[in-house]
């Protein structure tokens, strides 16, 4: 323990202050329960939570030091890293909070006329798609406007989600249809109100759109790619080299909390410390849905959607670098920076596996020996290398079959149509 | 084109400190200042506006879709920017710590965009300073009613003058290391139970 440490531990104070900024989402649990059920105390942490209301706020107070870490969205402290949309600001993640937890939500409206066009509510994530062409098709030969889809911001996991499944089904996401980014907070209004079709975010966002009648959750992150990255803990990079063992130590309470969070036996008291307005403020029966992964996709029955999301389970926190190699290459397919094996190289290092590794080493957790997988390789539960031979993956496929290989970027990237 | 000739937007739904800052800049030469309040069809009112300089305030869960205006290169004419100059961070850590962000077209010259930045960020903390006074008064006002009232309550049920309960008050304040209006509240509470 650090002198930094164990002062604290004398002094009248109960931890060294940290201060985390979250946005009011589900998947900002493993920080509350960090906070709440006592493992950031018990690494000598006294965590401050602050709610946030938009992500670039996230990321300029992580980058003024308002903020110690976030919960970040994947892509952000690589755009930040690269400069991307905003001043260069160099940032790391080593350690990830969530896998999945997102779905795609289309108003009514929408969804009756794809239901015209062939699709149900059960339909998997490529048939939704071939109906929703369908009607875009039709839309454009009508003259009538195009369709307007929400994401929560230009550096998210969202909007490439979204992106993902629209150009699969041959819709161009640049020409067919309008994208647009939406406080999550004004997503079910706007939809009620006709001024979106339909959005891609967190929960429980998507629930509340179901539960008010706003729209139907059709496609699920987890529908997409399995396990798929999402949130991360982010901090400015060079918190690491000023205080290392204040970010092994986050990252040991970290682990700790997502571990109960991923726990179901957990699932009721996780939902009642979320639904509180300090933290995410939306009904606890809401929340538990999203937890238990059997959303409701239309306000009715509700079916259970394997790996919905994930705080724990899965090796869910290691901060695979074939991850943030994959949100780099989908900055390049759609444009928001060109192509570079060294912008790569540098986006790769942004999430930092050996940091993980250093801060969990010691207290007896299992650690995969590799930093990068081929992603969507797996189709069952598999073991993997890993220090104590202990390690599983659960399956992790594209909806499209389409594997990624961080050694071969430039050949998936071809595989799109992306010139380089 | 004059310094006072940029076009400079506000982005801002609280009237108080809109005002406070078009002020601010209208003193100081700029002539050409547009305030949005109105959040509905917040790109659109942009796009419209044209700005060189956009200034947005933090409490704005808007910052999010006005980032991704700026990635559409296509629905704004000119390319913008965040902030005057990457080396700049101490203008970027002051704008954050007043509360605003500001956004600027691509190209123009740090020395234009300065002036306007240190006014507008000048201007956010005068209305921070002015918001925490008022906050702290309307909090003293409260504290001396509660106050008053728990006296009321102590010269009542123990039959003692005004200063007697107060000194009550404060000794036991000091006592448990609480605020005297703290302790007036409880008091109050318990008062209410009682009956």
């Amino acid at each position: 323990m650090s002198a930094e440490l164990r002062e604290s531990e004398t002094g009248k104070a109960s931890g060294v202050p940290l201060t985390l900024g979250f946005i009011p989402l589900v998947d900002c649990a493993p920080l509350v329960v960090a906070k709440e059920k006592g493992f950031a105390a018990a690494e000598g942490l006294a965590l401050s939570l602050a709610r946030e209301t938009s992500w670039a706020n996230i990321r300029d107070r992580v980058m003024v030091g308002h903020f110690d870490a976030a919960h970040m969205l994947g892509p952000m402290p690589i755009a930040s890293t690269l400069g991307l949309g905003h001043v260069e600001a160099p940032m790391i993640a080593p350690f990830s909070l969530s896998l999945g937890g997102n779905a795609i939500t289309l108003s009514t409206a929408l969804f009756a006329a794809m239901q015209q066009a062939g699709a149900q509510l059960d339909s998997p994530p490529a048939a939704m798609g071939q109906a929703l062409a369908k009607v875009v098709a039709r839309r454009a030969e009508r003259g009538d406007a195009p369709l307007v889809f929400a994401t929560v911001h230009p550096f998210s996991s969202h909007n490439y989600e979204l992106r993902y499944w629209l150009a699969s089904a041959g819709i161009d996401p640049d020409r067919d249809v309008r994208l647009v980014v939406l406080p999550p907070s004004l997503m079910v209004d706007a939809a009620l109100e006709r001024q979106v079709d339909g959005f891609c975010v967190g929960e429980p966002w998507n629930s509340l759109a179901a539960q008010k009648g706003a729209g139907v959750i059709a496609v699920t992150k987890s529908a997409l790619w399995r396990q798929g990255p999402e949130k991360v803990l982010g901090f400015r990079a060079d918190f690491a080299e000023r205080k290392p063992e204040l970010l092994a130590a986050l990252l040991r309470a970290a682990y700790r909390a997502a571990e109960w969070a991923g726990r179901a036996e957990n699932n009721a008291e996780l939902a009642e410390l979320l639904a509180s307005p300090a933290y995410v403020g939306a009904p606890a029966a809401v929340i538990a849905r999203a937890l238990s992964g059997r959303l409701r996709e239309a306000g009715g029955d509700a079916r259970p959607i394997p790996d919905f999301l994930s705080f724990h389970d899965n090796a869910a926190n290691f901060p695979w670098q074939s991850h943030s190699l994959w949100f780099f290459s989908q900055m390049v397919r759609w444009g928001q920076i060109a192509y570079s094996p060294a912008l790569a190289e540098k986006a790769r290092q942004v999430y930092r596996p050996d940091l993980y590794r250093a801060a969990l080493a010691d207290i007896g957790v299992d650690l995969p020996r590799a930093s990068a997988k081929v992603e969507g390789a797996l189709t069952a539960r598999t073991p993997v290398a890993s220090r104590k031979g202990s390690m599983m993956l659960g399956p992790d496929g594209f909806f499209d079959g389409r594997l990624f290989d961080p050694d071969r970027m430039e050949d998936y990237l071809r595989s799109f149509g992306v010139d380089l | 084109m004059a310094d006072e000739d940029l076009h400079i937007l506000l982005i801002d739904d609280n009237a108080v400190r809109a005002t406070v800052i078009e002020e601010g800049l209208r003193e100081a030469g700029h002539r050409r200042v547009t305030v949005i309040r109105d959040m509905r069809e917040l790109l659109r009112q942009i796009v419209e506006v044209d700005p060189d300089v956009i200034f947005i305030d933090l409490e704005n869960p808007n910052r999010d879709a006005l980032e991704q205006m700026f990635q559409v290169s296509r629905s704004v004419r000119r390319p913008v920017a965040m902030f005057v100059d990457q080396s700049d961070t101490a203008s970027i850590e002051a704008a954050i710590d007043a509360g605003v962000s500001a956004y600027v077209v691509n190209g123009l010259r740090k020395e234009r965009i300065k002036p306007i930045l240190d006014m507008a960020i000048s201007r956010f903390n005068a209305f921070n300073r002015l918001r925490d006074e008022l906050d702290r008064a309307k909090q003293a006002l409260e504290d001396r009613k509660i106050i008053d009232k728990a006296k009321g309550i102590l010269m009542k049920s123990r039959d003692i003058s005004e200063e007697e309960a107060y000194a009550l008050l404060r000794k036991t304040a000091m006592n448990e290391s609480r605020r005297v209006a703290d302790v007036a509240r409880s008091l109050i509470t318990a008062a209410k139970l009682l009956g």
